[in-house]
């Protein structure tokens, strides 16, 4: 199948299988920052967004995205370094897997939340699994990137 | 210092994190690569009497399906352990026998993932099948056997398939037996600790092509690059020098990449068919069909009097190492070896390794140390209570203490106990009974609202290498502007083993950071290194840096004193500049360029090897709060306070986090973390909605100390850290949970409805 | 894997449903949240994606959630939030995490009957119905039951009443399906008594809600509703608990959110 969509702000015709879904794409088009945890929706590697905002990859059928804009963390190189400077600065990437889908999450999280607690934003990262930090580290890179108080 | 006890950022975090290309599947897009599928067997127990490969074959971009009749026969383990592996060599490829559901039936390759899956489910098979064997503690000398023929084995493992037992073992020091018959208190429990999985987010893959010079490449998300050569060389009958093994950023282990689990599949398509092919687990196929950690039931009998000293400590245990017994043997011994130190001199260890039908068993962060450590400190815990002691004082008057001898510490020689060399062991205790305000809290208090906290603790040793075996080297090379690259294969998975080496390596050289590559990527220029497990990398190759870069630095001067035409001893070094006096004198960049020339004509190459006479224990001692919902049963860790003897801390960031890494892995195996099957053997978690690994919710307050202590064989002080942390989690949040609700659980993990049920 | 050979985008209900009606074995397809779990081949998928079904509206008496709006809109749109004490909000915050609750939609939790659904159980508690296009309006008990096949679910409708509800559940983890959840209202007199994941499927209780219409709501009553509901239902046994477990929670979740409607009211 074939269709016309938005990659990081540059039309694309996009060709792949019926059932195929958003994340296997992304990646056969070379966006390998789209990392793959789960075959269930679980663990939130996958997540880039989705007009804006995030989703599952693994979860959006490519089928679905015509007229779409997929933002993929390929595009927000400033942003990312800069929230990447802070989380490397805790120690709190370590094999790093998750990072990308994390960090997607993140920086939707700093447009969204106007009055970010430590709850809501654990809340909000709930869905991004991490099994090598422990999580303490990323909230302490957060806190400071978000100057939570 | 400059670098060593500093926070350093790893040096591959930024990229990581912003999602450049590292990881096996990033760099292996070969799009022509065949994709690997395997077909896996929906019983627990079988054997093919009929396989039937024609229609799957003719499904078009299918290139090879291949069955037992298709691959080499031998024999062997996937464990990455130094040869002589202690580890049964009880499979093979692929076997007509089948010994767990998943086991592997056959391997297609084609050329995409749906056709492949579409081939799969055309290969026709018959089954004779099996009554399987499932229950641990029924295993050992059951009538039905898991392996029908003896495996072979390097050296006596006490394995004996005809008892479906992989490996046995007894170890006792002084009488136990006399000694308990003459104790005052004794304590006698049976723990139960479950299987866990490892769950990193990277699952199993690889990837295989020939190479120009018609080597087998491979490149693979491995902690054992060595090994992995090792093992394929063996079952591919492919001599080591023509295989080349690539080893990329890799995405979390924890052990399970300590196992070869899939290499071998696409290397034998490769070989087949001459071409690339690439295998991605999926996360079911990771659940069900690679390793977890070995379930055990353990007794431990432990003996004290009156006053609470401990005079002997007894353990046997079970371990349920499923269908094959890669680490069966190890992971059993370790559980006794980092247990038995700690109490008392006179002290047993015993018991059995069984095979079952199930998934196998394996190498998991703590590999028996975190059983063991359950067991055992839920019986000193007991004790305590029994003799109305506190428990943290308990410990603090029977602990081994810093130049004690024990003949059960890794390195003791008949006669020549070994002797602890480092610990604060005492020192932690003390530091995390004043930051939980313990004499305050424990052993409960009441909130309100049907909510109690309790308090509870534990205290734990591992390793840092395995002792007299497993050796790793450094090398450094002075590149001709003057920087250097450093080279190991210590296997950086995610823990930043790359980035302490370049910290150690600086410090000695006495340059920036950034004037130090570090290699780890190609084995083909990297020197040897068993690779990252046995808490091995930072005291092993760590130390291997040390002396590669103090040879380096000796190297420079004597090539300084060539050039500037004095004595080697007259050259001195300091941060980058080699001088003998105010006018000869020039800095590493120029020595390098003249080196590296004509002029010179000497390349500087410095190497470092160790590996330890001893495996230095980490400590730590770990404090839980818990409150406990009393009408839910529910539990939430509040607080876990870890204070830990690493030794020097090298990099304060990278140990802080493997400490709550490895605390919140503890605390999933502690509270609800589970693999579990169904009656006839399925392993029925196999997924992250099955199987939950604790997310950011679960968890309350972390908060980590250091008490360093000084190691001196290690380097700077140096220990391990990477596996010692995960397992007081469950012992003390049990206690905690036992002295908030008087329910004690000594079967993991610790549920809400176990709490709920046991509580009146 | 998911296969789907074809997909068909109609351009209006009608069309969707005679494509339903018309091809054997074609899907509606939700978020797929659940339809992609497995190996699965469609011959034909229909996508509502393009029929507007993605709005939150407000009428008269009713609130309505187009059955194309995802659990993340419903956790943060104002109507669902002003809803009966936001009860429908707080039952899908602990799915997973916002990435997937952006995803999966009502219309898919509702269609599919799961038993375990946390949303289903307080749309139970509001009364809510359901517009199935060519068929009209059922009641989401009735649904649950097993009236109707599935056909093509519009929207999830509820009407507007004086609600204040509570949601409660105990999971094994946070981001677990729930072991046992509950869900209870008041608007007026009118109590619903709502507990689903026994494990099977969510059941209103009615000797529940009758006696607290007699006796009113305090904490007393409260807590012997909330032995009435475990008395009265059946529970079972899965992975994430056993039936006797159930039974002994049951009480506690549905005292503790009558105690929080109590505290609200
Ligand atoms: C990892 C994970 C964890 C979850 N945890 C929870 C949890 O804790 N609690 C909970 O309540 N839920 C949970 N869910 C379920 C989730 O909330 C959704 O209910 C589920 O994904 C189905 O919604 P969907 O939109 O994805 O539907 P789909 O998967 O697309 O469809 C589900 C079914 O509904 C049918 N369908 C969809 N839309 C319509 C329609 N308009 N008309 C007719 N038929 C239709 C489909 O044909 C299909 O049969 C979880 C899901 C996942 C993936
Ligand atoms: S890959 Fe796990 S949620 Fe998408
Ligand atoms: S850093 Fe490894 S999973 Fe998060």
């Amino acid at each position: 199948m074939q269709l016309e969509t938005t990659i990081n702000g540059n039309k694309i015709v996009l060709d792949f299988a019926g059932g195929e879904f958003l994340a296997e794409t992304l990646r056969r088009y070379g966006y390998l920052s789209v990392k793959e945890g789960c075959d269930t929706g679980s663990c939130g590697l996958c997540t880039v967004w989705l007009d804006g905002a995030p989703v599952l990859s693994c979860t959006t059928l490519t089928a679905r995205m015509e007229d779409h804009e997929i933002t993929t963390i390929e595009a927000l190189n400033v942003e990312a370094e800069e929230f990447a400077q802070f989380l490397v600065a805790e120690g709190a990437e370590q094999c790093g897997f998750c990072a990308p889908g994390f960090t997607m999450t993140v920086l939707a999280m700093r447009r969204e939340l106007k009055h970010p607690t430590v709850e809501s934003i654990n809340h909000y990262l709930a869905g991004n699994l991490c099994r090598c930090s422990g999580y303490k580290g990323q909230m302490r890179a957060i806190v400071k990137y978000m100057g939570v108080e | 210092m400059k670098y060593i006890g500093k926070r350093i950022p790893k040096i591959d975090g930024v990229g990581l994190v912003k999602g450049v290309p590292a990881y096996t599947s990033d760099l292996a897009i070969n799009n022509n690569a065949l994709i690997v599928k395997i077909l896996r067997s929906p019983h627990a127990s079988a054997r093919i009497i009929h396989i039937d490969t024609t229609d799957a074959m003719a499904v078009p971009g299918v290139e090879c399906v291949l069955t037992y009749k298709d691959v080499p026969e031998t024999a062997f383990t996937l464990a990455g352990q130094s040869f002589p592996e202690p580890s049964p060599y009880d499979r093979r490829i692929l076997d007509p026998v089948l010994r767990y559901v998943g086991d592997e039936v056959a391997i297609v390759a084609a050329s995409n993932e749906r056709v492949a899956l579409r081939a799969l489910a055309k290969i026709k098979v018959e089954y004779e099948v099996f009554t399987p064997v499932l229950d641990v503690e029924s295993a050992l000398d059951n009538e039905l056997k898991v392996h029908a023929t003896q495996p072979h084995t390097n050296f006596d493992v006490g394995c004996d398939a005809s008892r479906n037992v992989a490996a046995a073992h007894s170890l006792e020091f002084g009488d136990v037996e006399a000694e308990l018959s003459r104790c005052e208190v004794v304590i006698e429990q049976t723990y139960r600790t479950q299987a866990q999985a490892h769950a990193m987010m990277e699952t199993y893959r690889a990837s295989t092509s020939i190479d120009v010079h018609g080597r087998l490449q491979v490149m693979t998300s491995t902690q054992i690059p060595y090994h992995v050569r090792r093992h394929l060389s063996v079952i591919l009958g492919l001599p080591k020098s023509k295989i080349k093994i690539l080893k990329p950023r890799v995405g979390g282990s924890f052990g399970g990449k300590q196992t070869a689990s899939v290499e071998i599949f696409p290397a034998i398509v490769t070989m087949k068919t001459g071409k690339a092919a690439h295998l991605v687990y999926t996360r079911q196929e990771t659940f069900c069909c690679t390793t977890s950690r070995h379930a055990m039931v353990l007794t431990v009998r432990l003996g004290a009097d009156k006053q609470g000293n401990i005079k002997v400590v007894d353990i046997h245990t079970l371990s349920d190492t499923g269908a094959y017994g890669e680490h069966a043997p190890t992971v059993f011994w370790v559980v006794g070896q980092k247990t038995l130190p700690l109490y008392s001199a006179i002290c047993r260890y015993h018991g059995h390794a069984v095979y079952t039908n199930k998934a196998p068993g394996g190498a998991l962060r703590g590999y028996g140390a975190t059983q063991g450590t359950f067991a055992l400190e839920s019986a000193v815990n007991e004790l305590a209570e029994k003799l109305g002691m506190d428990p943290a004082e308990l410990r603090l008057k029977n602990l081994i203490k810093e130049n004690d001898a024990h003949e059960a510490l890794c390195g003791s020689l008949p006669g020549r106990p070994a002797v602890l060399a480092s610990s604060s062991l005492d020192r932690c205790i003390k530091k995390g009974m004043e930051l939980i305000n313990w004499k305050n809290s424990f052993p409960a208090k009441d909130i309100g609202a049907n909510k109690r906290r309790g308090y509870g603790m534990a205290v734990t040793m591992q390793g840092s290498g395995i002792a007299q075996i497993d050796t790793g080297s450094v090398t450094i090379k002075l590149n001709e502007d003057g920087f250097f690259t450093v080279s190991h294969a210590a296997s950086d998975m995610g823990q930043g083993s790359d980035t302490m080496i370049c910290q150690i390596a600086a410090e000695v050289l006495e340059v920036e950071m950034d004037q130090i590559i570090v290699a780890s990527f190609d084995l083909d220029t990297l020197p040897y290194d068993p690779g990252a497990y046995a808490s091995s990398g930072t005291y092993v190759a760590g130390k291997a840096a040390v002396i590669a870069a103090e040879q380096m630095v000796a190297q420079m001067r004597g090539a300084a004193a060539r050039i500037l035409d004095v004595s080697a001893e007259a050259v001195a070094y300091d941060s980058g500049l080699l001088s003998a006096s105010a006018d000869k004198k020039m800095s590493i960049s120029e020595l390098a360029t003249t080196l590296c020339s004509f002029a010179g004509m000497d390349q500087l190459i410095s190497k470092g090897t160790y590996g330890g006479e001893t495996s230095p224990p980490p400590f730590i001692a770990g404090f839980a709060e818990v409150e406990v919902d009393l009408e839910t049963g529910e539990s939430k860790v509040i607080d876990y306070v870890a204070v830990v003897d690493c030794g020097t801390v090298i990099n304060e960031n990278l140990a802080r986090i493997q400490v709550e890494g490895g605390i919140v892995m503890g605390i999933g195996l502690g509270l609800f973390e589970e693999v579990r099957y169904s009656g006839k053997g399925r392993l029925t978690t196999n997924s992250f909605m099955e199987y939950k690994i604790p997310s950011r919710l679960d968890i309350g307050e972390i908060r980590v100390a250091f008490e360093e202590s000084h190691e001196p064989t290690g380097p700077y002080g140096a220990k391990s850290i990477g596996e010692v942390v995960c397992n007081t989690p469950a012992p003390a949040i049990t206690e905690a949970i036992y002295n908030a609700t008087g329910m004690r659980c000594r079967n993991l993990p610790v549920t809400a409805e176990k709490i709920l049920m046991g509580i009146e | 894997m998911l296969e789907i050979e074809n997909i068909i985008f109609p351009a209006n209900l009608g069309e969707a449903l005679a494509t339903v009606r018309g091809i054997p074995g074609s899907v509606v397809l939700g978020g797929c949240g659940y339809l992609r779990l497995g190996s699965r081949k469609i011959r034909t998928a229909i996508d509502l994606a393009r029929l507007g079904l993605d709005k939150i509206v407000e009428t008269a008496d009713t609130v309505e959630i187009g059955a194309m709006v995802t659990l993340r809109d419903v956790e943060t749109d104002a109507l669902t939030v002003g809803l009966a004490g936001g009860v429908l909000a707080k039952s899908v915050e602990n799915i997973v995490g916002v990435q997937l609750r952006k995803c999966v939609t009502l219309g898919g939790s509702v269609a599919g009957r799961y038993p375990f659904s946390d949303p289903i159980t307080a749309l139970m508690a509001v009364d809510a119905e359901l517009l199935f296009h060519g068929r009209g309006v059922i009641s989401l008990q009735d649904y649950l039951e097993g009236k109707w096949g599935r056909d093509i679910l519009v929207k999830i409708i509820v009407p507007k009443r004086q609600w204040i509800a509570a949601f409660t559940s105990v999971r094994k983890s946070v981001t677990d399906y729930a072991v046992l959840n509950c869900a209870v209202s008041k608007s007026g007199q009118d109590y619903r008594v709502v507990v689903g994941s026994r494990p099977s499927r969510a059941l209103r209780v009615t000797t529940a809600e009758n006696f607290l219409r007699e006796n009113g709501l305090t904490k007393k009553s409260a807590v012997r509703a909330g032995e009435l509901a475990a008395e009265s239902l059946q529970f079972g046994d899965n992975p994430r608990g056993s039936g006797e477990y159930r039974k002994k929670i049951c009480p506690v979740l549905v005292k503790r959110a009558l105690l929080e409607v109590l505290d609200a009211a």
